[in-house]
C-alpha cells in the first residue's frame, strides 16, 4: 500500500524541500519507487534541489490541467532510477492548483510508487491545505526556536482537524517530529531551545535532528540531496531517519556536542 | 473522490442537541386544599387573561412538602389543565408525587428539592446571584472528553465540563460553560464558566496559560504569581476574584 509522506512546517526556510529532497532519495536507495512532488507552485526550488531543474518540460499544473499526462511530467531521477520528480509551475500561483486535480494525480501516483513525499509551501494558506489534505504521514520540520516551533504546532492542529483522515474520521495522520539545524554547542550556550525543549512544547514522536550543516549549502548549490553525501553530518542524519521511518532501531545522533576525552569525563550530558 | 463523498453523506448531522434556558412561570403552592387553589388560581388568571392563555407552568411542593402537607398531584395538574395552562414540570416533590406527575407525562425538575428526587443534589447557595446560570442548563449539560493534544491556532467549546487529558498548546484557546480539566500542560487560554457560571472551575496539572478566566473573570500569564507557575491548581472564583489555590 502507497503511503503518501507531507513534509511540513508552517514557517519557513526551516529546511522542508532539503529534507523532502533527502528522504525521498533515502527512501528510493533502499529500493521504494518514490516520487517527490513540488507543491510550491509559483516559487519552485525542489527541481534545482534534485540537480533536475534543466530537464523540466511539464509540471505540476500541466497536469492537473490535462495539458501533459503524469508520465510527461515526472522527471527520473539521475542519481537513482526508482525516483521521480514532479516539478512546480514557475509561472502559475497556488490558484492552480484544485482539491479535486490534486486527489487524482495522487491516486494515479499510488498505484505505481511505493512513497509519495509532498513538499509542502510555507505558510497555512492554500497550497500548504492541498500539501497535507491527502497525506498519510506528516514529517514536521522544525528549527530549535519558539517562532517555528509555535508555527510547527499551528500544522498540527491543522493535520488533525482539517485532512481528508480527519475530515472522514479515519485513523489519524501519523505526525513525526524532524528537528533542523541543530547546534549542540549553541543549545548549551543557552541560544536554542534543546530537544526536550521542542518536545516538551510539541510532544510529538522525534524521528531525528538534523545537525546544523555547511555540507546541507554545498548540497543545494550543486543540485544533489544531501543524502548522497554519506561522509556529512546532515547526510547521515537523514540516512537515520530513513531508517527510523522504515521501522529500523537506529540510536539518535547529533543531538550531543562532539566531546574529547576531557569532557567525556567531566560533561554532564 | 467524488464516490467516496457520497458513501459519506450519511456523516453530515441533520440534528443536534443544544441546551437552552426558558423562563418558566412557577406556581408555588402554600396550601393542599384543591378548591382553594382552584378558587385562586382562576383569579390570579383573570387579571391578566392574555398571558396565563396556553401558558406552560412548573408546579413546586417543595413548600408544601416541608410543611407536611400532602396533595394529590393527579387532581392538581386536572386543574391547571383545566384552566388553560400547560404543565410542564414538577420540583420540589416526594417521590410519590413525582410519580404521580410521571404518569401524567409530566416531567420532574430537580433543584432545591427535598427529596433529592433527580439524584445529584446541586450545590447551590439558596439565593444565588439573578444572573448565575438557572438550573435547567446543569441538567442538560454533558462532559466533553478530549484525549488528543488541543494545538495552536484550535478552538474547543463544550457546553458541560471540558476534561482534556493532552496538553493545550500556547495559541490554543478552551471555553467551557461548565468547569474545564487539563491533565497535560496548560499553556493556551482557558475559560471556564463562559456562560456566567460563577462556580465554574478550572483544573490543570500544570499551570503556564496564557490567560484563565471564569465568568469573564480573567487573569493573563504576566498577572500570575511565579510561584503557582508549573503547578498543579485549581481556579475559582471569590468575591469576584481569581483564586488559585495548589491542589
Amino acid at each position: 500500500m502507497a503511503r503518501i509522506i507531507v513534509v511540513t512546517s508552517g514557517k519557513g526556510g526551516v529546511g522542508k524541500t532539503t529534507t523532502s529532497a533527502a528522504i525521498a532519495m533515502g527512501l528510493a536507495k533502499k529500493g521504494h519507487k518514490t516520487a517527490v512532488i513540488d507543491f510550491d507552485v509559483g516559487l519552485r526550488n525542489l527541481d534545482l534541489i534534485m540537480g533536475c531543474e534543466r530537464r523540466v518540460v511539464y509540471d505540476f499544473v500541466n497536469v492537473i490541467n490535462g495539458e501533459a499526462t503524469l508520465n510527461q511530467a515526472l522527471i527520473r531521477d539521475k542519481n537513482c532510477n526508482l525516483l521521480y520528480i514532479l516539478p512546480a509551475s514557475q509561472t502559475r500561483d497556488k490558484d492552480a492548483l484544485s482539491q479535486e486535480g490534486v486527489g487524482k494525480i495522487l491516486d494515479e501516483l499510488k498505484k505505481e510508487f511505493k512513497y509519495i513525499v509532498c513538499d509542502s509551501p510555507a505558510g497555512i494558506e492554500k497550497g500548504a491545505h492541498l500539501a497535507m489534505y491527502f497525506a498519510d504521514d506528516a514529517f514536521i520540520v522544525t528549527n530549535p526556536e519558539v517562532s517555528s516551533v509555535r508555527d510547527s504546532d499551528r500544522m498540527l492542529g491543522i493535520l488533525s482537524s482539517k485532512s481528508r483522515r480527519a475530515e472522514q474520521n479515519e485513523e489519524p495522520i501519523r505526525e513525526y517530529l524532524l528537528l533542523s539545524r541543530y547546534s549542540p554547542n549553541r543549545v548549551k550556550l543557552g541560544e536554542m531551545l534543546s530537544v526536550d525543549d521542542v518536545q516538551e512544547i510539541l510532544s510529538l514522536h522525534l524521528l531525528g535532528v538534523i545537525p546544523e550543516s555547511k555540507s546541507v549549502l554545498n548540497a543545494s548549490n550543486s543540485g544533489t540531496p544531501v543524502i548522497l553525501d554519506e561522509k556529512s553530518d546532515a547526510g547521515q542524519a537523514y540516512a537515520d531517519i530513513v531508517a527510523r521511518y522504515l521501522g529500523e532501531d537506529k540510536p539518535h545522533r547529533f543531538i550531543d556536542e562532539k566531546k574529547g576525552l576531557f569532557g567525556k569525563f567531566f560533561g554532564s550530558k | 473522490m467524488s464516490t467516496d463523498s457520497q458513501q459519506h453523506t450519511h456523516h453530515l448531522p441533520v440534528l443536534e442537541f443544544k441546551s437552552s434556558t426558558f423562563s418558566v412561570p412557577v406556581l408555588v403552592l402554600a396550601g393542599n386544599d384543591i378548591i382553594t387553589i382552584e378558587q385562586q388560581l382562576q383569579e390570579k388568571i383573570h387579571q391578566a387573561p392574555e398571558f396565563f392563555k396556553n401558558s406552560p407552568l412548573v408546579f413546586d411542593l417543595q413548600e408544601l412538602n416541608s410543611l407536611d402537607l400532602d396533595i394529590n398531584v393527579t387532581e392538581l395538574i386536572n386543574i391547571i389543565r383545566k384552566l388553560g395552562l400547560l404543565p410542564i414540570g414538577i420540583r420540589g416533590g416526594v417521590a410519590q408525587q413525582n410519580q404521580q406527575a410521571l404518569e401524567l407525562g409530566i416531567p420532574i425538575h430537580s433543584g432545591h428539592s427535598i427529596a433529592a428526587s433527580s439524584g445529584t443534589p446541586k450545590q447551590q447557595t439558596p439565593d444565588p446571584e439573578p444572573e448565575a446560570a438557572p438550573e435547567p442548563q446543569f441538567i442538560a449539560a454533558t462532559t466533553t472528553l478530549i484525549t488528543h493534544p488541543v494545538r495552536s491556532g484550535q478552538r474547543i467549546y463544550a457546553e458541560g465540563d471540558l476534561v482534556i487529558l493532552a496538553q493545550v498548546s500556547a495559541g490554543a484557546e478552551i471555553l467551557a460553560e461548565g468547569n474545564i480539566h487539563v491533565y497535560g500542560s496548560l499553556r493556551g487560554r482557558a475559560l471556564a464558566g463562559v456562560q456566567g457560571n460563577t462556580e465554574a472551575r478550572i483544573f490543570c496539572s500544570d499551570l503556564q496559560a496564557e490567560l484563565i478566566s471564569i465568568a469573564g473573570n480573567y487573569k493573563i500569564s504576566e498577572d500570575l504569581n511565579s510561584a503557582v507557575h508549573n503547578q498543579p491548581v485549581q481556579i475559582y472564583l471569590q468575591n469576584h476574584t481569581l483564586i488559585i489555590k495548589d491542589i
